[in-house]
């Protein structure tokens, strides 16, 4: 259906060079990408991107729900981090309310983001390695990224679509004994991370193929539009978690990795040093969890509590009105920008005063990384152009929304 | 925090590095300044936006170099009917500003930012693709999103959620 026109066109340059179309269905670009490449021999001569495939049209459909209703669909964009695209949302919805939210929601929105991050990064890592061919290293990361998985499920009955986040705090109090298993999986976790760089840090093949691949300098990627560790590791020392805080990331030490080389090997080495100062993060905010409600004192925006639904008729009223006709947001507009494990993902959330929102736009990471990848792979060898997707961590759900 | 009332008045907003730069450069091209929920909207002229953007991203005081996000908000019936909104951080100074320019439904062209920041390519094809407004300037402004062959742009206000029929 889509794209049945061989569009877009890539026409050979020269005498000697050929067309060759990597995509949609190739294992490697990690969904449905489809990548044009024009080759001299072995070597890269242009390489355009086909996108588009996985088009959904959620941002017209958010248009047609209330707010509280956008949530589950900001799951669906990227479901490697759902968290971070939940928190993002209402982050910005709140704003726009002009809501403020109790410490412990805000301590335990860092907390499942930072789960999330760690959560995306091994899946990143096991299929980037896998495309290397590193085979083992995928089994590893499985192994881990199932208990954070089982600990999503117990937190909101959900393995990927959490949809855990409501706007004004989160949806429910975590289960009798969540923090335990978190902090006995915060434990041995650091453990298997180096498990992780035993395989891969200081192997030769993977060095070979990971050290000065895919070259990109600090302008380049700047200019380019590149966030997250795509950036990082071109030397840009940002990330919106320490430059511009939110959700108490001020509260909380860390440090963030930065590399200088720029190539694949310098962003997997960024992601790498990120598992463990995500895990930091979660040790953090599991000592200091302060103790309080988890949803704001905002009746006419948050869902009253079920006990209390069945026994008030105020609260009963409530809820009625928010499930029926929604909450009204004031006019205005806002953006608010999050530290994805990809970069900067972003709402932009235009209100016209009523129950739905009248445009939300979600600002991709890896929509404005994927433009590096013709910067990276163009005058380079075939080989590296699979090592070089892998490296900026694209998600095609969250690119084509 | 509750919400305070947004500030309009340019004099009050001058101290902001973006709405000092772009007031005093060209008085004329800054056609509406907002500070709402503590960010920054300018309304800049559509023929000054691309000079404008040159010269934030060379400010040397606070050098928004980086582009953030390209969007369009359709205002149908109103008009002018389109607003094209940029976000731009300064990756040094970790400031947002936010840059706006209106088009009306008879004119939907304007100037591409390709040639300041490559990396507006995929977000003006976006915007072509989904609300047809028009890039000049653009080296390869075709469809991104929708098949080549689609009729009609998806996110104007006139296009019905489930598509025509």
């Amino acid at each position: 259906m889509a794209h049945m026109t061989p569009t877009p066109v890539l026409e050979p340059g020269q005498d000697r060079t050929m067309i060759l179309n990597m995509g949609p269905q190739h294992p490697s670009t990690h969904g449905v990408l489809r990548v044009l490449l024009e080759i001299d021999g072995e070597t890269v001569v242009r390489l355009m991107p086909d996108i588009g495939y996985l088009h959904t049209g959620i941002e017209k459909t958010c248009e047609a729900k209330f707010y509280q209703q956008v949530v589950p669909l900001t799951d669906r964009i990227d479901y490697l981090c759902p968290m971070t695209n939940n928190l993002c949302y209402v982050l910005a919805v709140e704003k726009l309310l002009g809501l403020e939210i109790p410490p412990k929601a805000q301590w335990l929105r860092v907390l499942l983001n930072e789960l999330t991050r760690i959560n995306s990064h091994l899946v990143w890592l096991g299929t980037h390695a896998m495309d290397i061919g590193a085979l083992t290293v995928f089994l590893y990361c499985f192994r881990e990224r199932e208990e954070v998985l089982r600990l999503f499920e117990a937190v909101s009955g959900q393995r990927m679509m959490t949809s855990y986040f409501r706007v004004g705090g989160v949806a429910l109090e975590p289960p009798l004994g969540f923090f335990d298993r978190v902090r006995d999986f915060a434990g041995y976790f650091p453990e298997k991370v180096d498990e992780y760089e035993n395989l891969l840090t200081g192997n030769p093949i993977w060095l070979m193929r990971t050290k000065g691949v895919a070259k990109m300098t600090a302008e380049d990627a700047i200019a380019l539009g590149a966030t997250g560790p795509t950036l990082r590791g071109s030397g840009v020392d940002i990330d919106l978690r320490r430059d511009m805080p939110y959700s108490s990331y001020e509260k909380f030490q860390f440090k963030v990795p930065v590399a200088q080389e720029g190539d694949v090997f310098a962003r997997y080495m960024c992601r790498v040093q990120e598992l463990r100062e995500s895990t930091e993060i979660v040790r953090q905010a599991l000592d200091g969890m302060p103790e309080g409600p988890i949803k704001a004192n905002a009746p006419h925006v948050v869902l009253p509590d079920r006990e209390k639904m069945k026994t008030q008729m105020e609260s009963l009223i409530y809820h009625f009105k928010i499930i029926t006709e929604g909450f009204a947001v004031p006019a205005g507009e806002v953006y608010q920008a999050v530290e994805s494990p990809r970069g900067e993902m972003g709402y932009y959330i235009v209100s016209d005063g009523t129950a739905k929102p009248y445009r939300v736009h979600m600002r991709s990471a890896c929509f404005a990384n994927l433009q590096t990848l013709s910067k990276m792979c163009e005058g380079h060898l075939l080989a590296d152009v699979v090592a070089a997707i892998g490296s900026i961590d694209i998600v095609l759900g969250e690119i084509d929304r | 925090m509750p919400l305070s009332p947004a500030i309009t008045d340019l004099e009050q907003l001058k101290s902001h590095p973006a709405v000092a730069r772009l007031h005093g450069w060209n008085a004329e091209a800054v056609q509406q300044v907002k500070f709402d929920r503590d960010e920054m909207t300018i309304v800049v002229d559509r023929s000054a936006l691309r000079e404008a953007c040159a010269l934030l991203r060379e400010d040397p005081a606070c050098p928004f170099n980086f582009l953030s996000d390209v969007t369009c908000v359709d205002w149908y019936p109103a008009e002018p009917r389109f607003e094209v909104v940029y976000h731009l951080l300064s990756i040094p100074k970790k400031e947002r500003v936010r840059l706006k320019v209106r088009l009306n439904s008879s004119s939907v062209t304007i100037d591409s930012l390709t040639p300041i920041w490559p990396g507006a390519n995929y977000f003006e094809r976006e915007v072509f693709d989904l609300f047809g407004v028009r890039f000049a300037g653009h080296p390869y402004l075709r469809r991104i999103m929708m098949p080549e062959d689609w009729e009609g742009h998806p996110l104007r206000k006139d296009y019905p959620v489930e598509g025509y029929r």
